[in-house]
């Protein structure tokens, strides 16, 4: 980096469609890429956990045994584990190679909306609906949590771990961050109901989406907004957003059908990307390369950046 | 006769003579051999053994063996055990029958001489000589201390040093008089015990007596120690050997003989005193007959005892009345003889009067009554002065049916309290006085009622009552709302009466803070009230609103003023506050409940994020968390886990909302409450007036106003979505009207909250079942408290896209309670067939097969949901329009509708715009 590189333009934004899989298990909850991004992960409503491969979109292997639609799942990473949670009121912790449940924990009072390991995967974090962020213990034989965070005043939508830091959004419109190594607790107040939280790559900023169709970009050790971007439609649906890999851009899901791409300085859109007639529930993106994972109703779509460019006009179809 | 015995004399025979042998007697058969027997001292038979020997048998049948055989002594090599080398005596291979005949003693362990008669003891010599007394040889002791070494012990020696002779006792030296004197005296009484024997020594000093100078004084006599020692011989008890005395002397024996005294006899004659009696020569004794010196022959040679001799009492010789031991022995013998006669009565065999008269117990007669005295206990329990007069009037009556006046208010027993408190001069205490007074006039004529009937039979009125009540409920639902009418104006007159005079207007409960302007009304009212005002209701409603506003606020109003009314401010006047407040109310909540939402509100409106909407909290994390973190547990000492705990406010649904494990799912703080999801504006009804700023202040009296004005929606939202923003508004403004004025009661809640958990608990599988019943009390409030919130769809629309926006709705129904709904499985179906991707449509149509089919299963399960809620959404093809809202309001439809094409021009317009901003840019 001798001298500034030019602005991420748009073709670094993914935006071009690679492949559409048809996941055959209902609607796709949530489609999470592995670790390293070579795999898929696509959460059915037909209770059933499918992983993908990324590069050639071919159906790996299938993890039924939860009891109700699977909401979220997240790898390890060694990937030798899944988690998974589900409207069954439970985390799953799946053997990949196997496809057998290598423990199934319960506890939680309502839906499990979200799931995810720590770094390490000895701690499986899961938030629900009861308002409550329990974690599990992988390691011991346990079944109970080793913790249970009920600060949350209503059922937790989305949950994101970073080294030593959780990140929790909430339906109170609060976002928390619970930091172990400080042991302390930062709320921040965002009134509208949380959707969605992420941690940027650098670690140094909160993304979080609202159900006021808002995505607001907060500085982790201050709270103060950095960014807000709008324009999207997020109002009554658990829509994901999430950062690119380099922290270039933000995306999120909007209900109408597309995935809304903002640079993240600016805050100005910078790519609307029709996905469908109907909401774009889930979005993942790679973990280091332009790719994202969208999913609505059953298919999950592999965008990536693609040489040819795509016509805008003809994507941005009404 | 005496020549006999004369010539008798003149023989000397030697031997034992034969019988004489009788001529006709035949001769004695020889004893034959095997009857001649030889048999040892013991009678037992010896035998003869060997023809030369003669001896008797030895050993075991002549041998050297045993009855067990003979065995041979082990040989012991001496070598090893030179130490048990037995010396074997003569005595040891004898019999020791055979001792006394070789001249052996028979070996005891004894004193050996030297050590006996060594240290001799004079004084114990001389008891024991004294004692010995009784042996059968007199006199022995006395020539042993005659022969003995005359050896002296230490102590002996020192007093003989210091003047002391023997035979002298120890102590001052004393005149002989005083000592004679005493000895007279001792000699009556009766000595028990160990007592030193003192009788006899003084006796013999008697000859002394004669020359007795003045001044010379004589050592104490000895004290001679008693002889204990015990007895070994089996005479029985009181027996008396040869009693030298009796025997010698000739003294016969006592009448009585005394147990206790035994010796004094022979210690006086052992001491050298004559004896006093006759002399006479012979002994006797009971070992003895009677010697042939004995002249008297009639004497009672063979001694007969008898118990009569002996004492069988202990202490002195009982009176000869034999009434010994009736009585006391005391009183016995002093007894007043004066008592006795003047005693009139009988005095029974062996009984005697008593000393000391018995305590007369004093008996006091009782109180005369007075004439007018009547047992009947009064209650003084009103006061009359407080209660109304007519119920004084009665109360008096009903208690003339005893009592024919007052009674006179002299004692202090029958002052009340409120005379005893004028007589102190205390303060009137505020308030009512009695009971009764805090009753209402008809509960109180009510009771009276019941006072009077209870003598009389039951009234007519009460029948009456009974009568018209029966009517009332017999004419059926057509009189439902009159009666309903009728309640709600009872009510009123409760609440007219019991607010009615209350001054003080502080400390009252604010049902309606939420929103000032009905609390303000409510204000009004209650103002109103306490004026007396007959209708303060209809005054004070807002002539502004709608018939049915102001009919549902008149229902509340009355409602909260007869729940809040000052009926504890009647009696709060007999308490005083507590200085401290106690703070039941308060709760031990986590600390992150604290903070004014309000403030942050108003500063996410104003995007000031930062320090206005952080909060930073303490907050413990589980030691294993961080160990399975790797980080170092922040705070190794603590023992806690979570947050810090503050007191906070109890009734707040939230402390409440604490998930066990196994308890059903739990519901958002407010189910009901549908808005809190989308609308966010919605908190704000909930927030406390307090400033931090006046910036802040400003930017939440904007927000705050807004849902009282009906028509000026706040106009906020800048860029591109303001004016899909301010429909929103709009919309949801209506909403929260609504939504507040249909606020049921708590039980209903309760009866809401109580029925979905059961339902949830028992299959929290089947979740659409579970959601249904969910939803179902909604409906139910609404008949009851929103009459135009009953939904009554009008669309009835029969599309083939039926079922799937069937199954949307469904899901999207049951899970609106919870948070951001997920979409739809195939929401977009009609619009997703139509417009799919390009080079999808092959496969999308193929998945929409797939996903129709499915989606008609699903709605197999929710067959049973409620037909309204199908058929409203029916026409609409949109799911993303699925929001709450819609299935509460039917004017929400067609909102919705006009909102959507909004939405959709407005996304158009966006893009456009968005596009030209993003070439803009790029360029």
């Amino acid at each position: 980096m001798a001298f500034p590189q030019p602005r991420p333009q748009a073709p670094q934004l993914p935006q071009h469609l690679l492949r559409t899989i048809d996941c055959r298990q209902g609607a796709v909850r949530a489609v999470r890429f592995n670790a390293d991004g070579n795999y898929l992960l696509s959460c059915g409503s037909d209770k059933t956990l499918k992983l993908w491969s990324g590069s050639k979109g071919t159906l790996l292997k299938t993890y039924s045994g939860h009891g109700y639609e699977v909401l979220d799942a997240d790898s390890s990473y060694d990937n030798s584990q899944i988690c998974s949670c589900s409207s069954d009121k439970t985390v799953i912790l799946w053997d990949v190679g196997s496809g057998q449940v290598t423990r199934k924990l319960r506890g939680h009072a309502g839906k499990v909306s979200c799931v995810q390991f720590n770094e390490e995967a000895t701690v499986i974090l899961s938030g629900s609906i009861d308002g409550t962020v329990r974690c599990w213990d992988t390691r011991s034989r346990r079944y109970e949590p080793i913790q249970i965070l009920d600060e949350a005043r209503d059922g937790i939508s989305s949950l994101k771990v970073a080294q030593h830091e959780l990140l929790t959004g909430s339906v109170d419109g609060k976002v928390r961050r619970y930091d172990l190594r400080m042991g302390q607790l930062h709320v921040d107040f965002i009134s509208s109901p949380i959707t969605c939280v992420c941690f940027s790559q650098d670690g140094q900023c909160t993304l979080s989406s609202s159900l006021d169709s808002t995505v607001r970009l907060l500085d982790k050790s201050t709270g103060e907004m950095l960014g807000e971007y709008t324009g999207h439609k997020m109002k009554g649906y658990k829509l994901d957003c999430c950062l690119s890999s380099k922290d270039t851009h933000v995306l999120s899901c909007s209900e109408d059908g597309h995935v809304y791409c903002w640079d993240l300085v600016e805050g100005s859109l910078s790519l609307k990307l029709p996905v469908g007639k109907a909401v774009v529930q889930s979005l993942s993106f790679h973990p280091t390369e332009t790719r994202l994972l969208t999913a609505m109703e059953g298919r999950v779509q592999v965008w990536g950046a693609e040489p040819e460019q795509t016509d805008d006009d003809d994507t941005m179809a009404t | 006769m005496a020549s006999d015995s004369e010539s008798e004399e003149d023989f000397v025979s030697f031997g034992t003579p034969l019988e004489p042998l009788e001529e006709d007697e035949p001769l004695k058969k020889p004893i034959p051999l095997h009857e001649q027997t030889v048999k040892d001292e013991k009678g037992r038979y010896k035998r003869f053994h060997g023809a030369f020997t003669g001896g008797f048998s030895a050993g075991y049948f002549n041998t050297v063996g045993s009855k067990e055989g003979w065995t041979p002594s082990t040989f012991l090599s001496s070598r090893q055990q030179k130490a048990e080398k037995q010396h074997a005596r003569p005595e040891d291979f004898m019999d020791e029958e055979d001792f006394s005949e070789h001249g052996i003693a028979p070996s005891q362990i004894t004193t050996r001489q030297e050590f006996s008669s060594s240290c001799r003891d004079e004084t114990r010599e001389k008891a024991r000589a004294v004692n010995a007394q009784n042996a059968l040889i007199p006199g022995d002791t006395l020539l042993e201390e005659l022969i003995a070494p005359a050896k002296s012990s230490m102590g002996v020696e020192l007093l003989k040093r210091m003047g002391w002779k023997e035979g002298q006792g120890l102590g001052p030296r004393v005149k002989r008089k005083s000592r004679h004197q005493q000895s007279g005296d001792g000699s009556g009484s009766r000595v028990y015990g160990c007592a030193p024997p003192i009788a006899g020594s003084e006796d013999s000093e008697d000859d002394d007596d004669e020359f007795a100078p003045q001044d010379v004084t004589f050592a104490p006599k000895d004290v001679t120690p008693v002889d204990f020692n015990p007895r070994v011989g089996v005479q029985g008890l009181g027996y008396r050997g040869l009693d030298p005395g009796l025997a010698l002397l000739g003294q016969g024996a006592p009448e009585h003989i005394d147990l206790f005294k035994p010796l004094s006899e022979t210690r006086t004659r052992l001491f050298g005193d004559a004896p006093r009696g006759s002399r006479r020569g012979g002994v006797a004794g009971q070992a003895f007959g009677v010697g042939a010196l004995e002249d008297d022959d009639d004497e009672d040679v063979y001694h007969r005892d008898s118990m009569s001799r002996y004492d069988t009492v202990l202490g002195g010789e009982e009176p000869g009345d034999g009434l010994y031991g009736w009585t006391a022995p005391q009183q016995y013998k002093n007894r007043d003889r004066s008592r006795d006669v003047s005693y009139v009565g009988k005095i029974l065999d062996g009984f005697t009067l008593a000393q000391k008269p018995a305590e007369e117990k004093t008996i006091f007669p009782p109180p005369t009554l007075p004439p007018d005295y009547r047992p009947v206990r009064r209650f003084r329990v009103f006061s009359l002065t407080g209660a109304s007069p007519a119920l004084a009037e009665a109360l008096r009556v009903s208690r003339g049916h005893m009592v024919q006046d007052e009674p006179q208010p002299g004692g202090r027993h029958q002052l009340d309290s409120g005379q005893r408190r004028t007589l102190l001069g205390e303060d009137v205490l505020q308030g009512p006085s009695s009971v009764l007074d805090l009753l209402k006039p008809e509960d109180r004529k009510r009771l009276l009622n019941l006072r009077n009937s209870a003598s009389q039979p039951p009234t007519t009125t009460e029948s009456k009552d009974m009568q018209s009540h029966a009517e009332s409920s017999s004419s059926g639902p057509s009189a439902l709302s009159n009666t309903a009418s009728f309640v709600l104006q009872q009510q009123q007159e409760d609440a007219l009466a019991s607010w009615r005079g209350v001054q003080t207007s502080l400390q009252i409960f604010k049902p309606f803070e939420k929103t000032p302007s009905k609390q303000a009304r409510y204000e009004l009212y209650l103002d109103r009230l306490r004026q007396g005002d007959k209708d303060a209701l209809e005054q004070s409603l807002d002539s502004g609103m709608t018939e049915w506003e102001r009919s549902r606020e008149r229902e509340e109003f009355v409602r909260a003023s007869v729940l809040y009314r000052p009926s504890s401010s009647s009696l709060s006047s007999r308490f005083t506050r507590a200085k401290h407040q106690e703070d039941e109310d308060t709760v031990e909540v986590p600390q992150d409940q604290e903070g004014d939402v309000d403030d942050k509100k108003a500063a996410v409106k104003m995007k000031m994020f930062g320090k206005l909407t952080r909060e930073t909290l303490e907050w413990h994390p589980e030691k294993l968390l961080c160990k399975r973190f790797n980080v170092p547990d922040p705070y190794p000492g603590s023992a806690l886990v979570g947050l810090l705990k503050v007191k906070r406010d109890k009734f707040s649904v939230f402390n409440f909302l604490t998930v066990t494990e196994t308890k059903a799912p739990p519901k958002s703080p407010e189910p009901v409450k549908k808005s809190r999801w989308d609308v966010s504006d919605q908190k704000e009804e909930k927030k406390k007036d307090e400033a931090l700023s006046e910036l802040l202040s400003a930017a939440r009296h904007q927000t705050e106003t807004r849902p009282d004005q009906m028509s000026a929606p706040a106009p906020p939202a800048p860029s591109s979505r303001d004016q899909t923003q301010t429909e929103r508004n709009q919309r949801g403004q209506e909403e929260e009207e609504e939504e507040e004025e249909s606020r049921p009661p708590m039980d209903l809640f309760k009866a809401i909250f109580a029925s979905s958990s059961s339902s949830e608990g028992d299959s929290e599988e089947e979740e659409e079942d579970t959601k249904e019943e969910e939803v179902k009390p909604e409906p139910q409030e609404v008949n009851l408290f929103n009459i135009s919130k009953v939904v009554i769809p009008a669309v009835t629309s029969s599309s083939t896209q039926n079922q799937p926006t069937d199954v949307v709705r469904s899901q999207t129904w049951t899970q609106e309670e919870f948070g951001p709904k997920l979409p739809p499985p195939s929401a977009a179906w009609g619009r997703g067939e139509a417009t799919p991707l390009p080079r999808e449509v092959d496969k999308l149509s193929r998945t929409s097969n797939d996903k129709k089919h499915k989606s008609k299963k699903q709605h197999k399960h929710k067959k049973d949901k409620k037909k309204k809620k199908h058929k409203k959404h029916k026409h609409k093809g949109k799911p993303q329009k699925k929001s709450k809202e819609e299935s509460d309001s039917s004017s929400g439809d067609s909102d919705e509708d006009g909102h959507h094409g909004d939405g959709q021009t407005l996304a158009d317009n966006l893009l456009k715009r968005l596009k030209t901003m993003r070439s803009a840019q790029t360029r």
